[in-house]
């Protein structure tokens, strides 16, 4: 089990900029990689993700989904019990049987993710060895695989890093001889793919393939002509893996807002040796219409002074957005991890005087919150309703990885995330 | 191991945290990983509350695990009580916390904390919230409460009697209402109460309950242990009696009159329940052996099915619960009622049980007002766990002559609802009878989409094709194309109709005849917001 490293050597050249960075340990108040399967599960539709856990994994992953509208979800816990702890044999043994018993029931089931927990890691039930076993007894109906998503391991949206780390291994492989293909990783709304496949298949490039996929038959291929692109921030050990692979990585930011969505279909389409002209040509009406949706709001947002909570590692594209598009000033922009590579882009758009902050200490952090008091504050749901009480401002930062934000048309409704909370605070009158 | 989906309880620490957050002054400083943070969520959200719980967690992480995750500890209590300054601590560990036995509790007391630092052992692998909750207020009733000796002599007779209300939580169902309720009906005795807890007490009330002269247990699950030893200990007897229902709540005050030797006359005649009246009323006659399903923790599910039976008509063709420490309760209640007692925390098994019997109404948690939505049963919520919307604006107790009140509104409600659905299949064809009609009592409109909200989102693409079917072209009316079509579907189903119509709008307003995706997307831009 490793803990994701920071690549020690910053990006480009001329992107490396000395933020005043506050790097501090302590009480957090954030997800585990669990939690990601909650949005991970509606985008592949025919995986199941059960994880080895404890009462309290079930519990999150409850409370976290929070409306229960899954009639039978594909998600699950397989509980770890006291007898469990006497004897990992019998554990193994014990998954086997849970394991046969689900697929029995879910028969529309063709992968199967284990999700280790800080239980099932602290005492060592090797869920590695348990897929393969599980694999060799369900193939070909049901691939078996497995990740973690433990507290101790992983933050939220680090989840899904592990998830697709995963899977890499198991995409069909390309060599050499295959033509260059195009590969977009981190999960989007359908809806936000399909945008982007039209938009690429208008600039010439139509082998555009996804990670990942809706079905777990569909997985892309990779291979030393792979390019892939990072729809998401906290992508770490997925990159490293496809790496691993042949694939290279185009450097963008990430497709938020106008610039962000420009910058990362650009390094595509340049990647893709289209004309800039007819670049140009098929950004441009999602450039307009996006510039029309943002104007409303942007005025809303103006001036405004925002302070993000460490959750998701969307802070620092959402902070760049956020200033450059709507005007918002940056108090304290706070992220579990600051991934200097995948992030260079991003970073060398923010003002140099950005305070940035990784990892957290709740406490003190509440109190520079506290003592900023920003217009709107972007945190987690335990944080929501106690800082309102005390008057400020927020917007919860777990709907912007439910929403569709990614992508022109998505431009305004995720400003409006962080104008619609103001704008509420403005008109009650109890 | 034991596949599960939705859990009736949470691991016993957030048992702990439903005593703390409940209390004032106390902080609970709890060895877990950052995930375990998500508890404080249901507090916040669910209950609505305005402070974060009074809970540090110490948020190991691997790298911690080679290294002195007890040092983490020590630092985290010592910098917790210097930043809260609290009457007294709690302890413990979380799940993983206690695999990697550290033992917080021995811990805490090299500390040098000038505040008692009181150690829970709550076996996470073996044992569940509620027994969380029972065993975290019993030890903290042991360690403040003190004992009988250090207590001055008594003036009882120089006072009105006074008891202590024991039970109520945070995150607990209807607890704060019921507080209140019990509250005025032992005031209407003649009854101080001297001390409510869990709920609004300090460290330093809680060494104040042995001046009570007896103890009023409202939900045993969470203080049945507690007063146990308080009678011990104090001499304090404390009530059996629930007072939820008509009946219930006389039993109750003649319970309490007696303990504390008052007279219940007049709390008795003042009793100022409607449900007696409504319940005679010639229109309740249709509610005559409905059939009920009952499901929750012991205490509210037995009394349920005992108000049910003798105050509604209704009979009881299913009684069970969750907890399994009082499941006794519940068998023998099951007899009263001749049903076979259902003792599980499988949501699965609940859901096919109440699909075998056929209920017409439940009364359950939650997780049964999800089966009873799919199902297509009426369902009233009687037993946490609850979710937001059980924490209503307005007073809503269950217990007392108020509560009763409450239950007979609340458990006729679903069964209205059923009526007019009857109704609705009987005029299906009628232009305003249609079936996606909303029940009146609802208002409006928008029951058409929680109906799909409530769907099981394995089903939801049939559930939905209703409002995405193409539209027959009109005169005049814009066409969607197929493609534009088959996007409007990809958007949430909650704003689908708004998005339709605003773009139907705008392909009128621009003189469009066909709605393409660009359409779609131009009309959305168009609007903004
Ligand atoms: S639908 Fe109701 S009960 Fe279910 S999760 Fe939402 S608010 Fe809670
Ligand atoms: S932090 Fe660990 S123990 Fe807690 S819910 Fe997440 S995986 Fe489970």
């Amino acid at each position: 089990m490793t803990v994701p490293v920071q690549p020690s050597s910053s990006a480009g050249p001329e992107q490396t900029v000395d933020f005043n960075i506050i790097r501090e340990r302590g009480p957090h108040a954030v997800f585990c990689g669990l939690t990601s399967i909650i949005w991970l599960h509606r985008k592949i539709q025919d995986a199941f993700f059960l994880v080895v856990g404890s009462r309290t994994c079930a519990h999150l992953m409850q409370s976290a989904a929070g409306v229960m509208i899954f009639a039978e979800p594909r998600f699950g816990t397989a509980l770890i019990e006291e007898r469990d702890l006497a004897g990992l044999a019998d554990a193994n043994e014990e998954l086997d049987r849970v394991v046969a018993r689900l697929l029995e029931r879910r028969p529309d089931i063709r992968m199967l993710f284990l999700v280790g927990s800080c239980p099932s890691e602290v005492i060592k039930l090797d869920l590695e060895r348990a897929a393969s076993r599980l694999s060799q007894q369900h193939m070909p109906q049901v691939r078996v695989l497995n990740y973690t998503g433990s507290g101790i391991e992983t933050t939220f949206t680090q989840g899904e890093d592990t998830c697709l780390a995963a899977l890499v291994p198991e995409l069909p492989r390309e060599t050499d001889a295959d033509p260059a293909s195009l590969l977009v990783v981190g999960s989007l709304a359908d809806i936000v793919e399909d945008q982007f496949t039209r938009l690429f298949a208008e600039m010439g490039i139509h082998d555009v393939r996804y990670l990942p996929a809706r079905r777990s038959d569909q997985l892309p291929a990779v291979g030393p002509n792979t390019r892939y692109i990072l729809a998401q921030p906290f992508l770490n050990e997925a990159a490293r893996a496809l790496e691993g692979l042949g694939a290279t990585r185009l450097s963008a930011p990430f497709p938020l807002g106008v610039e962000g969505t420009t910058g990362w279909l650009r390094a595509a389409a340049d990647a893709f040796g289209v004309d800039p002209a007819l670049f140009d040509k098929v950004t441009a009406p999602g450039i307009e219409r996006a510039r029309r949706g943002l104007s409303h709001i942007a005025e809303e947002l103006k001036g405004k002074r925002i302070f993000l909570f460490p959750d998701s590692q969307l802070e620092i594209p959402l902070a760049r957005f956020l200033h450059r598009e709507a005007g918002m000033e940056l108090v304290e922009v706070g992220t579990p991890y600051l991934h200097r590579q995948h992030l260079a882009e991003e970073l060398a758009m923010l003002p140099k005087d950005t305070c940035l902050s990784e990892g957290q200490h709740l406490d003190k952090q509440l109190d520079r919150c506290r003592e900023a008091h920003p217009d709107v504050v972007v945190c987690g749901l335990g944080l929501a309703n106690p800082l309102e009480a005390e008057g400020m401002t927020t917007k919860w930062s777990i709907e912007l990885v439910f929403t569709p934000i990614q992508g022109y048309d998505q431009a305004a409704d995720l400003a409006e995330l962080f104008a619609r909370p103001l704008m509420r605070r403005a008109k009650l009158r109890v | 191991m034991q596949l599960t989906v939705w859990t009736y309880e949470g691991p016993p620490h957030v048992g702990a945290m439903r005593v703390a957050t409940g209390m004032e002054r106390l902080h609970y400083v709890l060895h877990a990983p950052q995930g375990d943070t998500y508890a404080d969520l249901l507090f916040t959200m669910i209950e609505r509350r305005n402070q974060r719980p009074p809970v540090t967690y110490t948020t190991f992480q691997a790298r911690d695990l080679g290294q002195d995750t007890a040092e983490l500890f020590r630092h985290t209590a010592i910098e917790a009580y210097e930043r809260f300054k609290p009457q007294a601590l709690l302890v413990g560990s979380s799940c993983t916390a206690e695999l990697i036995q550290d033992d917080p509790g021995g811990l805490s007391q090299t500390l040098g904390l000038p505040v008692p630092a009181i150690p829970l052992e709550l076996p996470s692998y073996s044992r569940k919230e509620n027994w969380g909750a029972s065993e975290t207020f019993y030890q903290l009733v042991r360690s403040l409460a003190g004992n009988a000796e250090a207590r001055p002599a008594d003036e009882a007779a120089s006072r009105r009697p006074r008891c202590n209300l024991l039970g109520p939580t945070a995150l607990g169902f209807r607890h704060r209402d019921d507080i209140q309720e019990i509250t005025q009906l032992l005031d209407s005795l003649g009854i101080d109460v001297h001390v409510t807890a869990p709920m609004g007490s300090t460290p330093a009330d809680i060494a104040r309950l042995g001046e009570a002269d007896f103890n009023v247990v409202l939900y045993p699950e969470i203080a049945q242990t507690a007063a146990k030893w308080l009678e011990r200990t104090f001499k304090q007897p404390y009530t059996r009696v629930i007072p939820i229902g008509v009946g219930a709540t006389r039993e109750f005050i003649q319970e309490v009159a007696g303990i504390a030797q008052v007279d219940p006359g007049p709390a008795l005649e003042n009793a100022q329940s409607r449900l007696p009246w409504y319940s005679r009323s010639v229109d309740s006659n249709y509610l005559t052996g409905k059939r009920v399903f009952i499901f929750g923790d012991a205490t509210h599910a037995v009394a349920a099915a005992r108000v049910a039976t003798e105050e509604f008509g209704f009979k009881v063709v299913g009684l069970g619960t969750y907890s399994r420490e009082f499941a006794r309760e519940v068998r023998e209640a099951a007899k009263l009622y001749d049903v076979t007692p259902l003792i599980t925390d499988d949501y699965l098994e609940v859901e096919a049980q109440v699909a075998e019997l056929q209920p017409e109404l439940v009364l359950g948690t939650q997780m049964e007002r999800h089966i009873s939505k799919r199902l297509g049963v009426g369902c009233a919520v009687i037993s946490a766990p609850v979710h937001v919307q059980d924490f209503p604006a307005r007073y809503a107790p269950q217990m007392g002559f108020g509560g009763a009140n409450v239950l007979f509104d609340t458990w006729v409600h679903p069964l209205m609802m059923g009526l007019e659905e009857h109704l609705l299949g009987m005029f299906r064809e009628d232009f305003e009878f249609h079936a996606e009609a909303a029940p009146s009592h609802l208002g409006g409109t928008g029951t058409t989409e929680r109906r799909v909200a409530a769907a099981p989102a394995e089903v939801q693409p049939e559930a939905v094709t209703t409002d995405a079917a193409p539209e027959p072209a009109q005169d005049g009316e814009p066409v969607w194309s197929a493609d534009a079509e088959k996007e409007l579907r990809k958007i949430p189903f909650f704003v689908r109709g708004k998005a339709r119509r605003n773009t139907e709008r705008f392909a009128k307003e621009k003189g469009l005849h066909e709605i393409s995706i660009d359409t779609l997307y131009d009309a959305k831009a168009h609007f903004g917001r």
